[in-house]
């Protein structure tokens, strides 16, 4: 039997992928893609909790994770979108007006 | 009777009020005046009736406080509106309203057709209240907020006209050296009030003056607190070293002059050095500086007077001489003589003032005695008047100066020393011999005017009736005070006696009873004085040669005493020129530009510099913000793992 | 080694190696196709952790809607490759990795350390919670008001999403 720490070590060697892909990545889409990697670490975290304690909120809160995670990435790539129409860029260097 | 205390000091602001807030629309000058006049002669009414009803009790019954408000609760400390209306307050009370009432209608005709007719009412009822507060005071606070109130009227008044020069400056730098000396004076004052309330714990009269009765005479505290009031005395009252404003006071309309500068104001002085006398009575080095510094005013002053040719710059080294009797009087310990010589000195002097800004007016604005002269056949009454005063200044017989002068003069021999009699002496016999050089060359002899193009007329009436009325109390006012030696009863100083108990008890002055050594005295006094008239008369009518030669062969003297000493240019040698150029070389060009500003600069630059460095975090790069975010994270993770 | 523990170690092992494969292609649909694998492989481990119902729901919401969502937003920009993947070497990535790294050894020490994570044994009930029947049960009693208000969520994200994307009407 797999010990509930292997999960866990696994969840957070993914967790932390995502932080270095949010970190050091230029293209938005990729940062995009890394955020989702980030929040399933965290689903596969709590789905391990959830079945080695037996209570189920952890599955619940996966649940609602993944419905957030969606509406996140349609938004989210909609704002590229129209980013990408007013700059002609998703290089995320290169979007950087809000600055001193 | 007594709860009406408040109102005497109510009635003139309430003058000032109304005349101040539509004096201007009321374009009727007798009804402006009318206001002003009224204010004071009603307080003048309800303090007769509390003198009448003060007569009328025992002695121990006439001292009543009575509370206006609560002004100041400060944890221990705790100063009262109150009043404090007792034998001494209602004399003075009496002195400033009456003589005030009769200078306000003296001065509806005096003022009349000036633009500022409704501004110099309001201005004096301002003054009759600052100082009403000042006497009636029940603590050394209220005071101070009256000597404070009349030294600014008294800015406000001589510098009335302002659009006018004085000498060599304008009458606005008079005014401003007025409140400026003053002002020296009163920071001992407030020195000396910081003390008392340090030592006693409270600035009432009641409780400090409780408490003074046990100190022990000498105390050095004592000694500190009576000498800072009394530097605060020689500013307001005009003694040596801070005389200097009141000749060049002049600068202001008569009636002011009569007023502040002769009969109340000035007075103001001797009022807290007699208020305060138990603690005097305490510290007999001050004391004795007290009587030295008038005795050599007194001298001093009218030596200065002998020699000036201004109408009024004659009469104000007078007043200044004066006001040098009258500590002479206090400083030797005879607190009730001092101020019998106040009260017969209100009214002489206010009279002599008065007549003066008479001839001023009918000779049109010329003051120099010389420009003058026979003006006795043009104004009778204005003469006569006059020359009571001046009777009565010189101390002659049976008029009231004669009485006062003669107590002081008494005291300065038997509680001073005889050397301070025989100086107060020949001031009396100076200050004779210079009131009758001024009668005769402002009134006898021939004209010395051009008379087609000068026409001098008798005063109206509204400016006659208070030179009657002052010359009516020049003459008997003395009586209330006649020495028992000559065979009356003084009832002044038996009035006033209870204030003084408490200062007498620690003076423990012998009695003096030779009858022989005063009559002889008072009758060498008398003698200098006829002397100094006849001499004065004589010389100034007949033989003005005299003068001249005397003038010329003692020239060098003559000059220094026509410059008053060049005291004026010594102070502005040693005090005023240093401190200004210190202020603009200093203070201002290097302390205040250099070193606040650039400091000032400096801070605001200091946080320019930093933030152009700190606002580079904002990179506009959304993954900089995340390394934040992580980097946060991380530190709170490994918080909560350490903890 | 058993069959379950020798699924696990094959699972993670494919899901390690897709994410950081991910993280290091050019070409964004590279790294697209590589997180669906990684989704995939999660999916698996769901499953041996008994969650039936999450792990396929896990695969149709993420590998089936969101990541052909990221596709088409991908081709509808039509990205080409990355010139370089890093192109500024400057003190941010530094500082990233440095985090990163950072955070990783953290979380392995908490979770690798701690005497509590080293449970062995799926609970008993686990098997049951997984089904369909018991999430619908307990979604629609106890969560019945995180779950409503989701459907508010996704209804502001469809609208939002539709505005933003919107082409401007032409005046």
């Amino acid at each position: 039997m797999i010990p509930l720490n292997h999960y866990l070590l696994l969840s957070a060697f993914l967790f932390s992928c995502g932080v270095l892909g949010v970190v050091v990545r230029r293209n938005a889409i990729v940062v995009f893609m890394s955020i989702e990697l980030m929040l399933n670490a965290v689903n596969l975290s709590l789905i391990a909790f959830s079945q080695f304690l037996g209570d189920a909120t952890g599955q619940m809160l996966v649940f609602f994770v993944m419905v957030v995670a969606a509406a996140e990435a349609a938004v989210g790539l909609a704002i590229i979108i129209s980013l990408f129409r007013n700059k002609q860029t998703v290089n995320i260097d290169e979007i950087n007006i809000l600055k001193w | 009777m007594y709860s009406l205390a408040p109102f005497i000091v109510l009635s003139p602001l309430l003058g000032f009020l109304i005349n101040g807030f539509f004096g201007r629309k009321i374009k009727n000058e007798t009804i402006v005046g009318s206001i002003g006049t009224l204010a004071v002669a009603s307080s003048f009414i309800i303090a007769l009736l509390i003198f009448i009803e003060m007569l009328g009790s025992p002695a121990e019954e006439r001292k009543h406080i009575v509370t206006a408000f609560e002004w100041i609760a400060a944890g221990t400390f705790s100063a009262n509106v109150a009043f404090q209306v007792d034998q001494l307050s209602i004399l003075m009370t009496l002195i400033v309203t009456g003589v005030g009432s009769l200078i306000h209608l003296y001065s509806i005709g005096y003022m009349h057709g000036d633009a500022g007719f409704w501004r110099f009412f309001t201005y004096l009822n301002l003054f009759i209240f600052a100082m009403l507060n000042l006497v009636l005071a029940d603590n050394y606070l209220l005071m101070f907020l009256g000597w404070e109130g009349v030294g600014l009227c008294s800015y406000l008044l001589i510098g009335f006209w302002y659009d006018r020069n004085f000498e060599k400056g304008t009458t606005g730098d008079a005014a401003k050296k007025a409140f400026i000396v003053n002002r020296i004076g009163d920071f001992g004052f407030l020195l000396a009030m910081f003390l008392i309330f340090n030592t006693f714990g409270s600035l009432t009269y009641e409780t400090v003056f409780a408490q003074a009765a046990g100190f022990s005479v000498g105390d050095n505290v004592m000694f500190w607190i009576t000498l800072l009031m009394f530097i605060g005395a020689t500013g307001k009252s005009a003694q040596i070293p801070l005389y200097v404003w009141l000749p060049d006071a002049m600068a202001g309309p008569t009636p002011v002059s009569a007023l502040i500068h002769a009969a109340t104001m000035v007075t103001a002085g001797i009022y807290m050095v007699a208020r305060s006398s138990i603690l005097y009575a305490l510290a007999p080095s001050t004391m004795e500086i007290v009587a030295i510094i008038g005795l050599l005013t007194a001298f001093f002053a009218g030596t200065i007077g002998l020699v000036q040719n201004d109408i009024k710059k004659v009469l104000a080294y007078s007043t200044v001489s004066q006001l040098g009797y009258m500590f002479l009087g206090v400083g030797v310990g005879a607190f009730s003589a001092g101020l019998f010589h106040v009260m017969t000195h209100a009214f002489f002097k206010a009279l002599l003032f008065l007549g003066s800004g008479a001839v001023i007016h009918a000779m049109h604005d010329e003051q120099d005695i010389q420009k003058m002269g026979g003006l006795q056949k043009f104004m009778p009454w204005t003469f006569r008047t006059f020359a009571i005063g001046s009777f009565a200044i010189a101390g002659f017989p049976l008029l009231s100066g004669f009485f006062s002068k003669d107590e002081i003069l008494w005291k300065a021999y038997t509680d001073g020393a005889p050397w301070m009699w025989l100086i107060a002496a020949l001031a009396a016999g100076i200050t004779a011999f210079y009131m009758f050089r001024l009668v005769s060359l402002t009134f006898l002899g021939k004209e010395r005017f051009d008379l087609h193009h000068v026409h001098p007329h008798e005063a109206p009436q509204t400016m006659l009736i208070p030179l009657l009325v002052l010359a009516f109390f020049s003459i008997v006012g003395g009586y209330v005070g006649i020495p028992h030696v000559l065979g009356g009863h003084n009832y002044f100083e038996e009035f006033l006696e209870p204030v003084f108990a408490g200062a007498n008890a620690k003076l423990m002055m012998p009695m003096h009873d030779s009858a022989a050594l005063e009559l002889g005295l008072m009758g060498t006094s008398v003698a200098i004085g006829l002397l100094g008239i006849y001499a004065g008369w004589k010389i100034f009518t007949q033989k003005m040669e005299i003068a001249e030669n005397v003038a010329k062969r003692f020239s060098g003297l003559h000059k220094i005493l026509w410059n008053k000493y060049f005291v004026d240019e010594a102070y502005d040698a040693v005090v005023v020129n240093p401190i200004k150029t210190t202020s603009e070389k200093f203070l201002w060009k290097i302390f205040d530009v250099k070193i606040i500003d650039n400091t000032l600069n400096f801070s605001a630059k200091f946080v320019e510099a930093t933030s152009n460095i700190f606002r580079r975090i904002q990179t506009g790069v959304v993954q900089s913000y995340a390394i934040v975010f992580v980097a946060g994270i991380l530190f709170v993770i490994g918080y909560l793992m350490v903890w | 080694m058993t069959f379950e523990q020798g699924v696990f170690y094959f699972l993670a092992s494919v899901t390690v190696f897709s994410a950081v494969m991910m993280l290091l292609q050019r070409n964004p649909v590279n790294s697209a196709l590589y997180l669906i694998l990684n989704f995939f492989c999660l999916g698996g481990l769901y499953l041996t952790l008994n969650a039936q119902f999450i792990a396929l729901v896990h695969i149709l919401v993420y590998a089936g809607a969101i990541m052909v969502l990221f596709l088409f937003v991908i081709m509808l920009l039509n990205l080409g490759d990355d010139k370089r993947l890093v192109e500024h070497l400057g003190l941010r990535m530094y500082l990233g990795i440095a985090f990163s790294s950072g955070l990783l050894i953290e979380l392995l020490y908490i979770f690798g350390f701690s005497s509590p994570m080293n449970i062995s044994e799926l609970s008993p009930a686990s098997v049951e919670m997984g089904t369909v029947e018991y999430i619908g049960k307990v979604l629609f009693t106890k969560f019945l008001f995180p779950f409503e208000i989701t459907s508010f969520l996704l209804l502001a994200a469809i609208i939002g999403a539709v505005l933003l994307a919107k082409k401007k009407l032409v005046q």
